[in-house]
Formats: C-alpha cells, structure tokens, sequence
C-alpha cells in the first residue's frame, strides 16, 4: 500500500457531503505537503510550473538552515566560552539544541494550531506562509527568552499581523518581524540589555553578555572582537543572526533559485553603506565612529535584510520600488541605530516601517511609469502628424 | 416607547460611536491605561452629553443655523468646565491624574456629532436618551478596553493587584505593550473584530 492510497482512505470521511466535510483543509494541508494538488485550472490557457508556494518556502527554510545550525553552535560556544567551562564542539551544539529546538516546536506548534483552527474557520486551505515564519521567529529571539513569551509572540504575529489582514498573502508586516517587535515592546528586559543574549547569562554575575551595538550605544569604544569574529559570527546576538557568513550563504542560495530579490538585498547593502559612511565623516558618537563596513556585519542587519525585507508579500513588488525600498530600509536601519540610544539595533524597525510604506513607493512607481509611456505615445503622435 | 428605547439600545452595539462610527479614539487611546480614569472619564462624558443635548435641544428653535457650531462649542464649553470643577472639588487626585483629557472633551467628536446630528431636530426628552446612550456606548467599550490593558499591562485592576503572587513566580511578567498606545487601538481593533463576527448586519458589502 503505497502513501497515496493511505492518504485516500484517510481523506474518505472528509470529502464534500461527507461527515468531517469542515475539517477537510486540516487533512488536504498534509497531502498538498506531500503531493502535488491535482486541481486543474477551468478556463483557458495558463502556463505551469514546478515552482508554487511550497517549493518557494522550502528554498528559503533551506536558505535559513546555515544560519540556523551556527545559531545552535555559538548558543553553545558562547554559554560555555563567557562562562570560562571547557568544552567541545558537541558539547556546543548539544547545549544549543536544547535551548533552541524547544523554542521552534513552540512557534510551529502554536502558528500552526492557529493557522489550521482559521483555515477551517474559514473553509479555505491551510496556506504553506508559516512554514518560514516559524522557523524565523526562533532565529530572532534571543537565546533565554522564556517559551511562553515565544507562544504569546508567535500567536500575536499569526492573529493580528496576518488573519487580521485575510491570511498569507495579505499581511502588510512582515510576520516574523510583528512577533519580534511584540516581544521587543511587551518585554522589554527580556529583549534587551546586556544579559540576554548569552544563554543562562543572568545567572552568572561578571558574564559581559553585551552586543556590539550594545556596547557601542552606552559608549564603550574598545570592542573585545574583532573584524573577523564579527563576520564569522562568534559574537552575542540573537539566535541565528550573529553569522554574515552564513548569511550570505542563504542569500547566495535565495538570488539563485530567485527566490529572494537581489534588488531588495543590493539596495539595503548600499543604503546601509552609504549613511554609515557619511555617519563615519561626521562621528559624533560611538556608533558613528564605527566603521561602516562593520555596520554591516554586526547585529541583524544581513539577516534582516538578507531573509525579511525580501519577504515578497511584506515588500516592494516593483522593479524601481525594491531598489527605494531597499535603500530606504539600509538607510533607516542605521540612522535608528545611530541617533536613537534605545534601540542599538535598527534592522527591525526599519524593516517594518519600509513594509507600511512599500505600497505607497509601488502606486508612484507605478504612476510615474504610466506618465512616462504616455508621454512617449503623445509625441510619437505628434511626430506622426 | 420603544422607539425611545433604541435611542437607549442601539448606540451600544450597532451603532457605537467608537467601534461603528470610529469616533472619540483619541480619548480612547489617551486614558484607559488605568481602569479608574477611563471610568471617570466615562462618568464626564455621560454627564456632559447628556447635560449640552438637552441644551441645544431646548435652545435648537432659537439658534440661527449659521452660528449653530459656535453657540454647540460654548455649551459644551461651559458644560465640560462644569464637570472639571466638580471634580477638583470632590475628586481632586483623579482630576490632576486626569488633567488635560477632562478639559479635552470638547474636542470629542461623538459629543459635537451628537448635537448636529441629533439634538438639533428631536425633542428635549429624545435627545437626553439620545445623549446618555451614545456616552454609554462610548463608556462600556472604554472601561472594556482599559480593563486589559491594566489587568495585562500592569497587573492591576483599579489599582489594586489583581493577578496573584505565584503567577508572578511561575514566570509570568507584565506586557509592557500594553501600556503604549498602540495597543489601545489594536485592543478596539479586537473588539470590532469580534462585534462583527457576532453582528453580521455591520459587515459593509463589497
């Protein structure tokens, strides 16, 4: 008996006038995880093509799990290193998954209960959007944050920042961002401050658990890391966004399949480059005289560039709209991590503030565009004449 | 009567000023951090509504049509000054807590809405039910809103704690979101989420 004839006697009781008939899109979510939809389009002609939601969000969860599985190491590698243990690599990543794995069954467990409870709420079928989001929900937390805020944030993200607005597809914020942004606010002592970011750190007293931008927005100059600990990711942060390295390798992955936009990527790169230069000539502060190449590869601003400002529902969708966009959100990340003291990490923010503007640059976009041709029809026109 | 008792009725769920007409949210988002100051500012506003309806009610035959706002501001000018006295005299702590809202209810706009839309062409007896039920509808929805963001904001109710101790020591720690006040209006934004649900007929078509 091979999957697809257990898959048919399981889906029985729940097909149209049958008994279960309501609970069909909890049933049909598993085998359109497993098999191809057989639905046929009705009218017309249309191309097709391998690529759907689904396969679109595995690419990315592939994409993330470099960066995921560094995430589990340096948990470990920084518990025991700040802590003064001995240790080895497996110790590490031992440590790190049993902080990390029960956090990510939590966001899966409770979006996805949420998701299903909708979909059948709402009689359509449960949509792949949370596969990413549950996974990147974890990856942006900080290590000790305790589960049930995990729960309560995830829960938040799912109700308000995307059934709120009709389900996947039409969420103006990104969903990942809303949950962390809940947290950063509801919690704040557990989102912030030195403590935090180095796993069981407020236990320990003398443990300097503090980011780099931490350090910088309360006016340390000398940083005990150095270029390339920063870029590999040997540093505090949250869970998985401490490896540009790692990073760039998911962004290598999401503008080859073509999943991410380069565009989206490039334009940040340069925002972010281009106002920390300019902060670099001013240097009014710590933050300032922080070189700008090293604003890019401490805190989250690749992660956050590299897998949430490209989220394609959240994001700009034309052309010249990803490159503002783009620049806007590098631009905004820095200034908010320079100017405000409150949040040394920008990325978040400036993230969610582009994602409320992004339809507002696509209408002008789109606007100037129709100027533009008809312009080019009226005087070819006249040249006619 | 039972036309007068829609009047009552009617403002508290299908036609609410704030969740229906999204009117008066500023004050909504303003004071209902803390239980005690949404309730008297509910107090005023049910006290100033009712008090400057029949006002305009009584003059609504005198006033020229042309300075009908102006003649509507004095009287609720004077109404809403009436009720800031009246509780520095007998509730002096809650009217500094409260300071400028109070003074501020002349900005609201369910009050110079209901005096146009209502007050200047009903009776004395319609427009005081019209009054005192408009500000319940404003009333319930800003206790209801401000009763969350205490209890979950800061653990309180009417100031006193009402979550236990051990919930504290299982972990639980105060949603510092719900202080800001952004979660006020995503706190309305729920409520109307869930009046729709219930109250199909609200749902606009198309």
């Amino acid at each position: 008996m091979n999957i697809r004839k257990i898959l048919d006697t399981v889906k029985k009781p729940f097909e149209k006038g049958q008994k279960f008939e309501k609970y069909a899109p909890a049933v049909n979510a598993f085998d359109t995880f497993l098999f191809v939809p057989n639905h046929t389009t009705k009218h017309g002609a249309h191309i097709r093509d391998a690529v759907d939601l689904k396969r679109t969000m595995i690419t990315v969860i592939i994409a993330l799990l470099p960066a995921l599985l560094y995430g589990i190491y340096n948990t470990g590698f920084q518990y025991y290193s700040q802590l003064g243990f001995a240790f080895t690599t497996l110790d590490a990543v031992i440590h790190g998954s049993t902080k990390i794995v029960p956090m990510i069954a939590v966001s899966y467990i409770v979006g996805l209960a949420i998701e299903f409870a909708f979909a059948i709420f709402r009689g359509h079928e449960v949509n792949e959007g949370y596969l990413v989001t549950g996974l990147l929900i974890p990856m942006i937390m900080p290590i000790d944050i305790p589960l049930w805020m995990v729960g309560l944030s995830v829960a938040f993200a799912v109700l308000i920042g995307k059934e709120a607005f009709g389900g996947t597809g039409m969420n103006i914020l990104n969903p990942a961002l809303t949950a962390r942004a809940f947290a950063f606010f509801a919690y704040p002592t557990y989102m912030s401050g030195n403590k935090v970011w180095v796993s069981e750190a407020s236990n320990v007293d003398g443990v300097s658990g503090e980011t780099i931008l931490g350090m910088l927005a309360s006016g340390e100059s000398t940083i005990p890391y150095d270029v390339s600990q920063m870029f590999y990711g040997a540093i505090p942060g949250s869970i998985a966004e401490t490896s540009t390295l790692m990073v760039l390798i998911g962004a290598l992955i999401l503008i080859y399949t073509g999943v991410g936009s380069w565009r989206i990527m490039l334009g940040s790169v340069l925002g972010a480059a281009l106002t920390g230069i300019l902060f670099n000539l001013w240097g009014a502060n710590e933050l300032m005289n922080f070189s700008w190449f090293n604003h890019l590869i401490v805190g989250g601003f690749a992660f956050g560039v590299v897998f949430m400002a490209t989220d394609p529902v959240s994001a700009a969708q034309t052309t010249k709209g990803k490159w503002i966009y783009g620049i806007l959100v590098g631009l905004f990340c820095i200034l908010i991590r320079v100017f405000n003291p409150a949040y040394p990490e920008g990325v978040m923010l400036a993230i969610l503030l582009m994602n409320v503007f992004a339809p507002t640059i696509d209408h002008y976009v789109i606007e100037s565009n129709i100027k533009k041709r008809l312009n080019r029809k009226i005087k070819s026109n006249l040249n006619v004449a | 009567m039972s036309k007068n008792k829609v009047l009552l009725t009617d403002p508290l769920d299908d036609s609410n000023p704030i969740t229906v007409q999204v009117l008066g949210i500023c004050s909504a988002l303003a004071i209902t951090v803390q239980l005690k100051a949404a309730i008297v500012m509910s107090l005023s506003v049910i006290a100033v509504m009712a008090a400057s309806n029949v006002t305009i009610s009584i003059l609504r035959d005198l006033i020229p049509n042309r300075i009908r706002i102006i003649v509507q501001l004095v009287v609720v000018a004077s109404m809403v000054v009436l009720v800031d006295e009246v509780l520095r005299a007998y509730a002096y702590d809650v009217s500094k807590e409260l300071s400028i809202f109070i003074g501020l209810i002349i900005t609201n706009c369910i009050v110079m809405g209901r005096l146009e839309a209502f007050a200047l062409g009903n009776g004395v007896w319609r427009s005081f039910l019209d009054g005192v039920g408009n500000a319940f509808g404003y009333a319930w929805i800003l206790i209801l809103v401000a009763f969350f963001r205490e209890l979950l904001g800061s653990g309180k109710l009417l100031g006193v704690q009402a979550i236990p101790d051990f919930v504290y020591e299982m972990g639980y720690v105060d949603n510092g979101l719900m202080l800001l006040s952004p979660m006020a209006l995503i706190t309305v934004g729920l409520i109307i989420w869930v009046q729709r649900s219930r109250n199909r007929k609200l749902i606009e078509q198309g």
